[in-house]
C-alpha cells in the first residue's frame, strides 16, 4: 500500500519534523516501511502560462509554433501536442527549470527555438495521461495569475512511503490514511483531527432506501444513502494526484470519491447509478448463477457467494466488485451509495473461488470495523459537496446493522506491564499511548481500566497482552534496557535420537567418505517408474502440486538410487546417505506411523557389487559399534521392496531387534540405473536405535603369554557360512581358550571350488599354548563345524 | 726389523686408497691386524731384537697408525654409502594428489549444528519433532483460529487421513511445553512443508529452528538481549538487532528481528534493500492462549519464542543463491560442504 505524506498532514500537524525520521519511526512502532519515493522533487520552474496564437510548422505535420504568455513576457515555444489552441491555458516548464528529472534548456527543433515545454501530465507525473497537454484551466482556482508555480498550486511536491501489504493483515484500522494519520499523532505525540463529515441525521425526515439483508450470518452491517443531481464529471486536479500517487487511477469524479474515502477511512464504498440500482437485497443464490462484473468478465456464482440484488438481479458480488450493467457512466447524475461490512471470511473464500482480488476484498478480509460504514458516508458526502455544491441527498441514511461487535474492555496493573515489559514504562507514558490510539483509559492506582476503540476490537486487541504491545511499540524497541533472566541453572539432558542421528553422520561423512543429501518425503513415482520400482500405495497428500508426488515415502531408498543415477556423471565412486523420515501406514489411532530413518546407497564403476555391500556391511557395523558397543547379526531376509536384491537382501539385528536390511538393487533396477556399474545400500531404523540399549565398554585384560593363531581352509557352502555362528560353534567347543575367529580368504579354484580360510586366535589367562597343547581343542573345533557343513580341505 | 717396520707402513699406505668397500678393509683388517697378521708376527719377532723397547714402541705406533687410517676409512665409507643412498633416494611429490575425495555434510546439516552449538552452551534442550502433525499442533494449539488464511490448502499439505505436513516449527510447541512444562529452555530444529511452487527463493521443503524460554517473569527486555546474545554467537560478530511489530497469532506481542546488514555494516546495500537492516527472525512473547493449551500456568509464567529460517541462514553463511539446490541432490553442489 503507498501512503502520501500529504495525505497523513491533513489530519495531523506534522510542520517542523524529519519525514524521513517519522517514516523510520513508523517502521520501528507500526508496520515496516519498504520504500520512499520523494514525488516532485525533479519538477520546478513549471508555471501557469497561457497560450497567444498557434501556427502549424511549416515543415512539420505535428509541430506547433507558439507564442506563450508566461505573466512577465512572452515566450517561442515548439510543441507537438495535438490539442494546442489559442488562449488555452497551459503547465508551462521555464529555461532552468525541470520537469521529472529533464532539465530544460532553449532547444531548436527542427528549425526554431522553444525556449520550455508545455507539459502533459504524464509528462509532470501526477498521472498516465499521455494523449496532450494538461489543459490546466479547468482545474485552476479563480484568479491564478499567469506565471504561478503551479507547485503553489497543485500538490505535487509528496512524500510517498510503501508499507508491505502482509504487515497490516491483522490492522484493518491502518488501511486508510486516516488511521495512519492515527500512529502518526501517537508516535509523535501531537493531536489527531477529525475528518470533516456532514451530519447524517440531518436527513432523517427523507424517504427510507429499501435494503433486505437476508444473509445475516455473512453481513455485519448494510447502509445506503441515495443522492441525486450530480454534475460533476472529473475529479479535483489534487484529489487525482493523490490517488495516482497512491497507486490508482483516476476513472471519472463519481468513482474517484469512493475510491478517495477507501483510502483515506479505510471503508470501501460502492457506488450503483440509481437509474438501474434503486433498492437492495444481499442474498446468495442456492443454485449459483451468472454474473458480469464490471471488467467486462462473466463470473460464475456458486452458492456459497454473498451478493447483492436489486430486485433479484445480481448487481454485484458483496465486497469484491460491482456489476458492469449498474456501473457508474458518463451520464449518471445519481447514484445508491453502498457503505457496508461484509464478513471477512466469506470474502476472501469468495475472491479465492473467483481468483479475483480487489481493494475493497482486501480491506473486507481484514474484518473491519462496522462503525466505519457510517463515517465513511458523512465523509464522502462532506467531500462531494465540497466540489460539487449542487448535488443533494434523497433520501435518509438506510442503516441495517445486523451484528454488532461487543465492546472490549480490559483490566491490567502496573506488575503485569512490569513482568512484561523488564524496563520501568511511566504510568503517564501508558495512558498517554492508549489514549492517543483511541482506547478509554482510566486509571485507579495500580489498576487501569481500557476499552477497545471500534477499530481495533474485530480481533486484533482482545487480551491484556494485546495492550502490552501497544505500549511496547510506541515506547520503542530500541528504548528497552536489555538484561538477561534470572533462570536456574539446570543440566540438559540430550535428546537421544538427536545425538544418535548425529554420530552416524559423522561416520558415514568421515569414516566412509559419503555425501549427505536431502530429498523429500513423498515418493516420487514418476522417478520410480523410471528405474522401474513400483511406488507403494501410501499415506498420500490431497493437494499434492502432481499426482506422481502424492504417497508418501514408505523407504529412503527410491530417491538414493534415482540420486545415484543423476549423479552417475560426477565421479566413478561415490556414496550417499539422508537421514530423514518414512511412513508406514498408520496406527490404530488412524496417525501416520512416522519413522526416522537412515538410507545409504554406494555407487562405483570400478568395484564390484560385493565390494560395495562388504562396505555397507562395515559401515552398519561401525554404527551399532559406535552407538550401541554391540555387535549386529546378519541374516539372509525376505525382500519388503521390489527393488531389492532376492538373493542378497540381509536383515540387521542387535539384540534379537531388527535394526534395518542391507542390500544390493534387483538386476531390473540396476539396468535402469546404469549400464555398467555396481550399487549396493543399507537402511536403518534410527527409532530402534535409540530404544536399543547402550552395551558398556566391557575391559578384558589381555594375556601376559602370547597367543597362538591357527588357520584352517574348509570347504563346503561358503556364500552361506556366517562367521556369527562359526564363532558360536568354535566357542562352544574350545574350553575358553578362542579369543577370535576372523576371515583370512576366499579361494575359488577353476573349477568353481571355493575354500574358505578363516584365522582361529586362541589365547590362554595361565601360560603360553602350545600347537600340541592346543591340537584336541583344533579338533574338536572341525569337528563341530562339519556339522555346519565346512569341511577341512586336506 | 725397522726395515720390515718400514716396509708393512709403506705397502699398507698404498693400499689404503684401493679400500672402497667393508670386504676390502676388512681383509686388509685382518691381514694387519688379525691373530696371525703382520702385527702379530713382528710381536713374535721381537724375540730377537736387542732394543726391545725401541722396536716395541715403532711396533705399537705402526699398529695405532693402521687401527686409526683404517677407523677413519671405515667411517668414510660409512658416510659416502649413506650420501650415495641419498643421492639414488627416490624423490617424492606432493604436490601430485590423487583425487581421494572427503565425504560431505549437507550444508543444512553444518547450519543446523552452529546454531544448536549456541543453544546447547546456554542450556537448551535440543528437541526431535515430527514431521507428520495434527491441525491441533499445527494450528489450533498456537492459536490459529479455523478460519485463518495459514490454513487454507493453497499453504498446507492435507493427507488422507486427516494428518498434515507441518507448515512450520512452532507445531512443536505444545507437545514441548507438555513434555518438560516450565521453566522451560529448548530449541526443536525440523523440516517444514509449505503448498507452493518452488523457484529458485521458494521451496515446499525447508528447514526451521523454533526456541522458546519460558519461566517466571520472562520479558521482552529478556527476549531482546537473549535474541542479540544468540544471533552475536551464530554470527560470530556483535550483531545490532532491532524489533519491529509482526503479527503471528501464537506471540503477543508479536516482532519482526533485524539484524544489522554485515556487508554494508548497516550503511544500506543491494542485499539489505538499502535500509541496513536484514529481516532475520520473527519472534514475540509466547501468547497467553498458547500457554494455556500447553498447561502452563499463564499468570505464574510467561515466556518467549521465535523461529529461525535454517534453509535462509544457510542460503545466507554460504552464498547459495537457488534454494532448489538443497534438494536436488546434486552432488557437484552437495559435496563442497566437507566440514564446519
Amino acid at each position: 500500500m503507498f501512503l502520501s505524506m500529504n495525505w497523513i498532514s491533513d489530519f495531523v500537524d506534522l510542520s517542523g519534523l524529519d519525514r524521513r525520521a517519522l517514516i523510520h519511526n513508523f517502521t520501528l512502532s507500526t508496520a515496516e516501511v519498504e520504500d520512499i519515493i520523494i514525488k516532485g522533487e525533479d519538477t520546478y520552474g513549471v508555471i501557469v502560462a497561457k497560450i497567444l496564437t498557434v501556427e502549424n510548422h511549416p515543415n512539420s505535420k505535428k509541430l506547433h509554433l507558439l507564442k506563450v504568455d508566461t505573466g512577465s513576457g512572452v515566450v517561442d515555444i515548439v510543441c507537438g501536442a495535438p490539442n494546442v489552441r489559442e488562449g488555452m491555458l497551459v503547465a508551462l516548464a521555464t529555461d532552468g527549470g525541470a520537469v521529472s528529472g529533464h532539465k530544460i534548456t532553449p532547444a531548436t527543433i527542427a528549425g526554431y527555438t522553444s525556449y520550455g515545454m508545455c507539459c502533459s501530465e504524464s509528462e509532470l507525473g501526477i498521472s498516465d495521461d499521455n494523449s496532450g497537454i494538461w489543459d490546466i484551466e479547468k482545474d485552476l482556482p479563480e484568479g491564478v495569475a499567469l506565471g504561478t508555480d503551479i507547485k503553489d498550486i497543485f500538490d505535487i511536491d509528496d512524500i510517498i512511503f510503501e508499507v508491505d501489504n502482509k504487515s497490516l493483515t491483522n490492522r484493518p484500522d491502518l488501511w486508510g490514511h486516516y488511521g495512519i494519520a492515527r500512529e502518526f499523532a501517537t508516535i509523535t505525540g501531537r493531536e489527531l483531527k477529525a475528518p470533516d463529515t456532514v451530519d447524517l441525521s440531518a436527513y432523517d425526515g427523507l424517504p427510507t432506501v429499501a435494503v433486505d439483508v437476508r444473509a445475516t450470518d455473512l453481513v455485519w452491517r448494510y447502509s445506503a444513502i441515495k443522492v441525486d443531481n450530480i454534475l460533476r464529471k472529473t475529479s479535483p486536479a489534487n484529489m487525482r494526484i493523490r490517488l495516482y500517487y497512491c497507486g490508482s487511477r483516476a476513472i471519472n469524479f463519481l468513482a474517484d470519491l469512493t475510491n478517495y474515502v477507501m483510502m483515506e477511512e479505510g471503508q470501501p464504498m460502492h457506488a450503483f447509478d440509481l437509474k438501474r440500482v434503486d433498492k437492495i437485497e444481499v442474498q446468495t443464490f442456492p443454485m449459483g448463477t451468472k454474473f458480469t462484473t464490471l471488467d467486462g468478465e462473466e463470473r460464475n456464482i456458486d452458492d456459497k457467494m454473498l451478493m447483492i440484488t436489486s430486485g433479484d438481479e445480481p448487481v454485484a458480488i458483496a465486497g469484491v466488485m460491482g456489476g458492469d450493467a449498474s456501473k457508474i457512466e458518463d451520464d449518471t447524475t445519481s447514484l445508491l451509495l453502498e457503505s457496508a461490512t461484509f464478513d471477512g471470511v466469506s470474502v476472501r473464500k469468495t475472491t479465492t473461488r473467483l481468483g479475483l482480488r480487489t481493494d475493497a476484498s482486501q480491506r473486507y478480509e481484514k474484518m473491519l470495523d462496522p462503525e466505519l460504514c457510517r463515517t465513511a458516508t458523512a465523509r464522502l458526502l462532506a467531500l462531494l459537496f465540497e466540489y460539487d455544491k449542487d448535488a443533494t441527498v434523497i433520501s435518509r441514511f438506510e442503516d441495517v446493522y445486523v451484528n454488532k461487535y461487543p465492546t472490549i474492555t480490559l483490566e491490567f496493573d502496573r506488575r503485569y506491564v512490569d513482568r512484561y515489559t523488564g524496563i520501568d514504562i511511566p504510568d503517564e507514558t501508558i495512558v498517554k499511548t492508549l489514549r492517543g490510539l483511541g482506547f478509554t483509559v482510566s486509571q485507579s492506582g495500580d489498576s487501569f481500566t481500557v476499552t477497545v476503540p471500534s477499530w481495533r476490537a474485530t480481533k486484533d486487541v482482545t487480551i491484556k497482552a494485546d495492550i502490552i504491545e501497544e505500549i511496547t511499540r510506541i515506547y520503542g524497541y530500541d528504548n528497552f534496557n536489555v538484561c538477561t533472566s534470572s533462570m536456574a541453572l539446570v543440566p540438559v539432558r540430550p535428546e537421544t535420537l538427536k545425538t544418535d542421528e548425529d554420530r552416524m553422520k559423522d561416520i558415514l561423512v568421515k569414516s566412509y567418505r559419503m555425501h549427505e543429501v536431502h530429498s523429500y518425503i513423498w515418493s516420487d513415482s514418476a522417478k520410480n517408474a523410471e528405474l522401474g520400482i513400483d511406488t507403494p500405495k501410501n499415506v498420500s497428500i490431497i493437494n499434492a502440486q502432481t499426482p506422481d508426488h502424492a504417497h508418501l515415502r514408505v523407504s529412503m531408498i527410491p530417491t538414493l538410487l534415482a540420486f545415484a543415477k543423476e549423479n552417475r556423471g560426477y565421479k566413478p565412486d561415490f556414496a550417499i546417505f539422508e537421514l530423514g523420515h518414512t511412513v508406514e501406514g498408520l496406527r490404530d489411532d488412524g496417525t501416520c506411523l512416522e519413522l526416522h530413518k537412515l538410507g545409504a546407497v554406494l555407487y562405483s564403476k570400478t568395484r564390484q557389487e560385493e565390494s560395495l555391500f562388504l562396505e555397507c556391511r562395515d559401515a552398519v557395523l561401525e554404527i551399532c559399534e559406535d552407538i550401541l558397543h554391540k555387535t549386529p547379526t546378519f541374516s539372509q531376509g525376505d525382500c519388503d521392496f521390489d527393488f531389492e536384491h532376492p538373493a542378497n537382501t540381509f536383515d540387521v539385528f542387535v539384540d534379537g531387534v531388527r535394526v534395518g536390511y542391507i542390500s544390493v538393487p534387483h538386476p531390473s533396477v540396476l539396468a535402469n540405473i546404469d549400464k555398467k556399474c555396481a550399487v549396493a545400500f543399507f537402511e536403518l531404523s534410527t527409532e530402534a536405535f535409540a530404544g536399543a540399549p547402550a552395551g558398556r565398554n566391557a575391559y578384558v585384560q589381555p594375556s601376559k603369554f602370547p597367543g597362538l593363531d591357527i588357520d584352517l581352509t574348509f570347504l563346503g557352502d561358503v556364500p552361506s557360512v556366517r562367521l556369527t555362528a562359526v564363532r558360536k560353534a568354535a566357542e562352544a567347543v574350545s574350553e575358553g581358550l578362542l579369543s577370535s575367529v576372523s576371515f583370512k580368504d576366499i579361494y575359488t579354484d577353476d573349477e568353481g571350488v571355493s575354500a574358505l580360510t578363516l584365522r582361529f586366535s586362541f589365547v590362554s589367562q595361565e601360560k603360553t599354548l602350545s600347537k600340541q597343547e592346543l591340537a584336541p581343542v583344533v579338533n574338536a573345533v572341525t569337528g563341530e563345524l562339519e556339522k555346519l557343513g565346512l569341511v577341512m580341505k586336506a | 726389523m725397522k726395515e720390515r717396520i718400514e716396509e708393512l707402513k709403506r705397502s699398507f699406505t698404498e693400499k689404503l686408497p684401493s679400500l672402497t668397500d667393508k670386504e676390502s678393509l676388512e681383509a686388509v683388517r685382518i691381514a694387519y691386524l688379525g691373530k696371525k697378521g703382520y702385527i702379530a708376527e713382528l710381536m713374535k719377532g721381537l724375540r730377537d731384537v736387542s732394543d726391545k723397547k725401541t722396536a716395541g714402541q715403532l711396533i705399537n705406533d705402526l699398529k695405532n697408525e693402521i687401527e686409526g687410517a683404517l677407523g677413519a676409512r671405515d667411517e668414510e665409507l660409512a658416510s659416502a654409502a649413506i650420501e650415495a643412498q641419498i643421492r639414488s633416494a627416490k624423490k617424492y611429490n606432493p604436490t601430485l594428489i590423487p583425487e581421494r575425495e572427503l565425504g560431505s555434510y549437507h550444508p543444512i546439516t553444518l547450519a543446523t549444528r552452529e546454531v544448536e552449538a549456541v543453544f546447547e552452551r546456554m542450556g537448551f534442550t535440543i528437541e526431535n519433532y515430527a514431521e507428520i502433525v495434527g491441525d491441533y499442533e499445527c494450528f489450533e494449539a498456537l492459536n490459529i483460529p479455523k478460519h485463518h488464511p495459514a490454513r487454507d490448502m493453497q499453504d498446507t499439505y492435507y493427507l488422507d487421513n486427516g494428518q498434515l505436513l507441518k507448515t512450520h516449527t512452532s507445531a512443536a510447541q505444545n507437545s514441548i511445553m507438555k513434555k518438560y512444562g516450565a521453566p522451560l529452555r529448548a530449541i526443536f530444529p525440523g523440516r517444514c512443508f509449505r503448498n507452493e511452487s518452488t523457484d529458485a527463493c521458494h521451496e515446499n521443503t525447508f528447514f526451521q529452528m523454533e526456541g522458546m524460554m519460558i519461566d517466571e517473569n520472562i520479558s521482552i527486555s529478556n527476549l531482546i538481549y537473549f535474541m542479540k546474545t544468540m544471533l552475536s554467537e551464530v554470527f560470530n560478530r556483535d550483531v545490532k538487532v532491532r524489533l519491529r511489530p509482526g503479527f503471528f497469532p501464537f506471540v503477543e506481542p508479536g516482532f519482526e528481528l533485524d539484524i544489522n546488514c554485515e556487508i554494508c555494516g548497516g550503511d544500506g546495500c543491494p542485499s539489505c534493500k538499502n535500509s541496513g537492516w536484514l529481516e532475520l527472525c520473527p519472534c514475540g512473547m509466547i501468547h497467553p492462549a498458547v500457554l494455556r493449551e500447553g498447561g502452563i500456568d499463564t499468570e505464574k509464567y510467561t515466556g518467549f519464542a521465535f523461529g529461525l529460517g535454517l534453509t535462509r541462514l544457510a542460503m545466507m553463511k554460504y552464498g547459495v543463491k537457488d534454494i532448489r539446490d538443497f534438494n536436488s541432490g546434486s552432488l557437484k553442489s552437495l559435496s563442497q560442504f566437507k566440514s564446519i
